[in-house]
């Protein structure tokens, strides 16, 4: 009972302690001041008084600079109309740095007060989302019906996601990925920095890219006139993978006053389906001429030379190997081989009437000459030319002939035709159809009807040139 | 001898002349190249760089602005810019960045010492608000990118391009200053005559093809009910072009204004159904030959708005 006792009693005393504390610290301080007080006392209360009195004028000052400010401020708002002040580039100005964004506004413009003007309303871009890539999903959804003993083409399919990044990086560069899902997984189609500050008309890329071979190979599926891409491409060109690879790419303007002209020289790794290197030494080298020139108003060609040149790994055909049974399939890498492309577009599209009428009829001819064992060489030539042409707003018609012999079989010869119809309901899909027949070398008929729904959702992307 | 000296002298005259030539005036600065989107903004540049410039338009004025291909020729212009001014707005969206990422030219790419967004400062109208889909046709997030039709915006544009082209070429300042002036009292002394043309028919109804006209209309206080497209971008449909008539003949409007670049077909049949007429206006300097710069391309304008609206109204 004590010990409770004497325990309550120091509960109290604490509690009290705790209490009283801050009304003793306080009441302690007027006792603190006397003993600093004393003689020296009124110099002191004077030397406050002083501080004090520069504070409050100082604090004065401040407040009238401010007042001027927000007065000047609000004058300026009215001067523009009301309307929020503009603080920030528009977006799509992105690649704006950060120091740009928080420099402040430059001076508004004077305004003639009769005819008032809005600032325009814009989201603040504050946040970082605004130095998000534009995104944009393609998909391109394909079915086909009829023969084709050859074709690997399901029935129907999702044959093709792409996501497409792109954004300036920095005030000297630009960055664009494409990334494709396909039945056979993801795989990046292209991804590169384009240097667009480069001195002396040069324009440099780098990373993985389509090289400049020619037209159609420079083509996205969903940038395609048909469905299926020409015959050349498969047998020569790589297939609807085509000829993309890891490298570098510089290109150089000719000025001159004839025409657009422009060089481009390409170095790859050798990592695609059309060159494949195996030595680090090894590389592929692709050159292309690219000249346009404007008939008209309405009209335009562009001619264009491409060359390649590098080392590829081919299956060596059976026949080499007729002594052994069953002929095993043998690979030989480092077999060089070298390509010759030619192409022409003629493009007709009226300016006011643009946006019903467009013809392109394009030709392109590729000649592929392939090493082979024993100081042999395979030599092979493909073609196609296709015309399509808009005759109403949302309609296109086109049509295409083929023929193209083999990269390790130049002798065997396929021939085709296809007849499209495109239907537009907005820049954002495309609906279309295809009938395409192809004579294979080994006298097999293909008759096929092929049809795609091809759709974008996200940035609107640069128009298909 | 005598044909050496013959000789001899006949050089010394071509000598001395070059000489003379060459500092009798001392060598004009070259002029600023510079390159617009659109004709319109041409116009502009032309007004307040007089010859200190030399101006190329990309778009032809006849065609469709957010219709245009990213053409090579057209790089070649951009690579040669000292100066690009677009519309912006993403009016441009489909062929502009193309053409400055492969113009190789660093001072025109966007944010760029040679770069000018024009829409900097004017007025912008129909800025969509809440969430914004592609269900609502080729709409443009920031607003509605055909602002030039309104003078007050033109004068805004006009000082931009004065303030842009005096920090390039700072000794032209006055110049500069001096054109715009002198623009500045042109376009005010035009907008009383316009006002006053447009001043009886304040209030009038009317349809357009395209949302190409709202700054052009709410500056004149001229009312658009409809329009023959649904949607920005998208085609009328037949359940669309019967509302529009009933609309139409409900509000008694007689009078459908487009653009020269799409077709006259629909428009007619409608204005057919309602007894109207169909007005083709100019969006665009040099569309038709009598808009040959800013101002002509509201006096074109005005006039025949005014014309067909007096028809109309028979105000």
């Amino acid at each position: 009972m004590a010990r409770v006792r004497v325990r309550v009693s120091t509960g109290v005393m604490l509690l009290a302690g705790i209490v009283a504390a801050p009304a003793l610290a306080g009441a302690q301080q007027p006792q603190t001041a006397p003993p600093a007080a004393g003689a020296a006392a009124p110099a002191q209360v004077t030397q406050v008084r002083e501080e004090l009195e520069r504070l409050r004028l100082e604090f004065e000052a401040l407040r009238r600079t401010y007042d001027e400010r927000l007065q000047q401020l609000e004058r300026r708002l009215t001067e523009i109309g009301g309307g929020p002040m503009v603080l920030t580039p528009p977006a799509t100005q992105t690649s704006a740095p950060d120091h740009q964004q928080q420099t402040p506004p430059p001076p508004p413009p004077q305004t003639d007060p009769a005819t008032p003007s809005q600032a325009p309303a814009q989201q603040p871009a504050g946040s970082s989302k605004v130095f998000n890539p534009d995104i944009s999903v393609n998909g391109n959804f394909i079915g086909a019906a009829g023969r084709n003993p050859f074709a690997s083409l399901s029935p129907l399919q999702l044959s093709e996601v792409e996501a497409a990044f792109q954004a300036i990086v920095d005030p000297y560069a630009r960055a664009d990925f494409f990334v494709a899902v396909g039945p056979e997984g993801a795989e990046v189609e292209e991804g590169y920095i384009t240097f667009t500050s480069l001195p002396a008309n040069l324009l440099l890329k780098a990373g993985k890219l389509r090289a400049n071979f020619g037209k159609m190979n420079t083509l996205h599926t969903h940038g395609l006139p048909s469905v299926d891409r020409p015959l050349v491409t498969a047998n020569l060109v790589g297939g609807d993978e085509g000829f993309a690879d890891a490298g570098l790419s510089l290109s150089h303007l000719i000025n001159n006053p004839v025409m657009y002209l422009e060089l481009t020289g390409e170095v790859f790794a050798g990592l695609s389906d059309v060159f494949q290197s195996v030595k680090r030494s090894e590389l592929v080298y692709v050159g292309r001429v690219r000249g346009y020139h404007d008939v008209n108003d309405a009209s335009n060609l562009d001619l264009g030379v491409s060359f390649a040149y590098g080392p590829s790994t081919i299956d060596l055909p059976p026949g080499l190997l007729t002594s052994i049974e069953p002929a095993p399939i043998i690979q030989a890498a480092g077999m060089n081989k070298r390509m010759v492309g030619v192409d022409a577009t003629f493009r007709y599209r009226p300016p006011s009437r643009a946006i019903y009428r467009r013809l392109n009829v394009r030709t392109e001819l590729i000649w592929s000459r392939q090493e082979m064992p024993e100081e042999m060489f395979e030599s092979a030539f493909g073609m196609y030319t296709s015309a399509e042409y808009q005759f109403a707003r949302r309609w296109y018609i086109g049509g295409r002939y083929d023929r193209s012999g083999r990269t390790l079989d130049g002798d065997a010869i396929d021939t085709g035709g296809s007849a499209f119809l495109t239907f537009w309901p907005t820049e954002f899909s495309q609906i279309r159809g295809q009938f395409r027949r192809i004579n294979f070398a080994e006298g097999v008929k293909a008759n096929e009807f092929l049809f795609q729904f091809n759709f974008t959702i996200g940035a609107h992307g640069a128009h298909v040139f | 001898m005598r044909k050496y000296l013959l000789r001899l002298s006949l050089g010394a005259a071509v000598l001395g002349a070059y000489h003379a030539a060459a500092f009798a005036a001392p060598p004009a600065p070259a002029p600023i190249k510079v390159v617009t989107t659109t004709a319109d903004l041409a116009a502009l540049a032309r007004e307040i760089g007089g010859d200190r410039v030399a101006v190329t338009a990309l778009a032809n004025p006849t065609q469709d602005p957010h219709q245009v291909d990213p053409k090579p020729s057209f790089i070649v212009q951009v690579n040669k810019a000292d100066l690009l001014i677009a519309v912006g707005r993403e009016l441009e969206i489909g062929w502009l960045p193309s053409l400055t990422t492969s113009a190789r030219n660093a001072k025109v790419q966007p944010g760029g010492a040679g770069y000018l967004d024009a829409s900097a400062n004017v007025k912008i109208l129909e800025i969509p608000t809440g969430q914004i889909t592609r269900a609502m046709g080729d709409v443009h997030p920031q607003g509605n990118p055909h602002y030039w039709l309104d003078p007050a915006n033109g004068r805004i544009i006009a000082r931009s391009i004065k303030d842009k082209l005096s920090s390039m070429a700072p000794s032209d300042k006055p110049y500069f200053e001096q054109r715009y002036a002198q623009f500045d009292t042109k376009l005010a002394a035009a907008e009383k005559r316009w006002d006053a043309m447009l001043a009886p028919y304040k209030g009038a109804k009317l349809v357009t093809y395209h949302r190409s006209w709202p700054n052009f209309m709410e500056r004149w206080g001229l009312n658009v009910v409809g329009y023959v497209e649904p949607k920005p971008g998208i085609p009328a449909s037949p359940s669309h072009i019967i509302e529009l008539i009933e609309d139409m003949k409900r509000q008694n409007v007689k009078l459908i204004v487009m653009e020269p670049y799409f077709s006259p077909k629909t428009p007619e049949s409608i204005a057919a159904r309602v007894g109207g007429t169909v007005l083709v206006l100019a969006p665009s300097v040099g569309a038709v030959k009598e808009a040959a710069d800013y101002l002509q391309l509201f006096d074109y304008n005005i006039g025949k708005l005014a014309g067909a609206l007096k028809l109309a109204t028979g105000r």
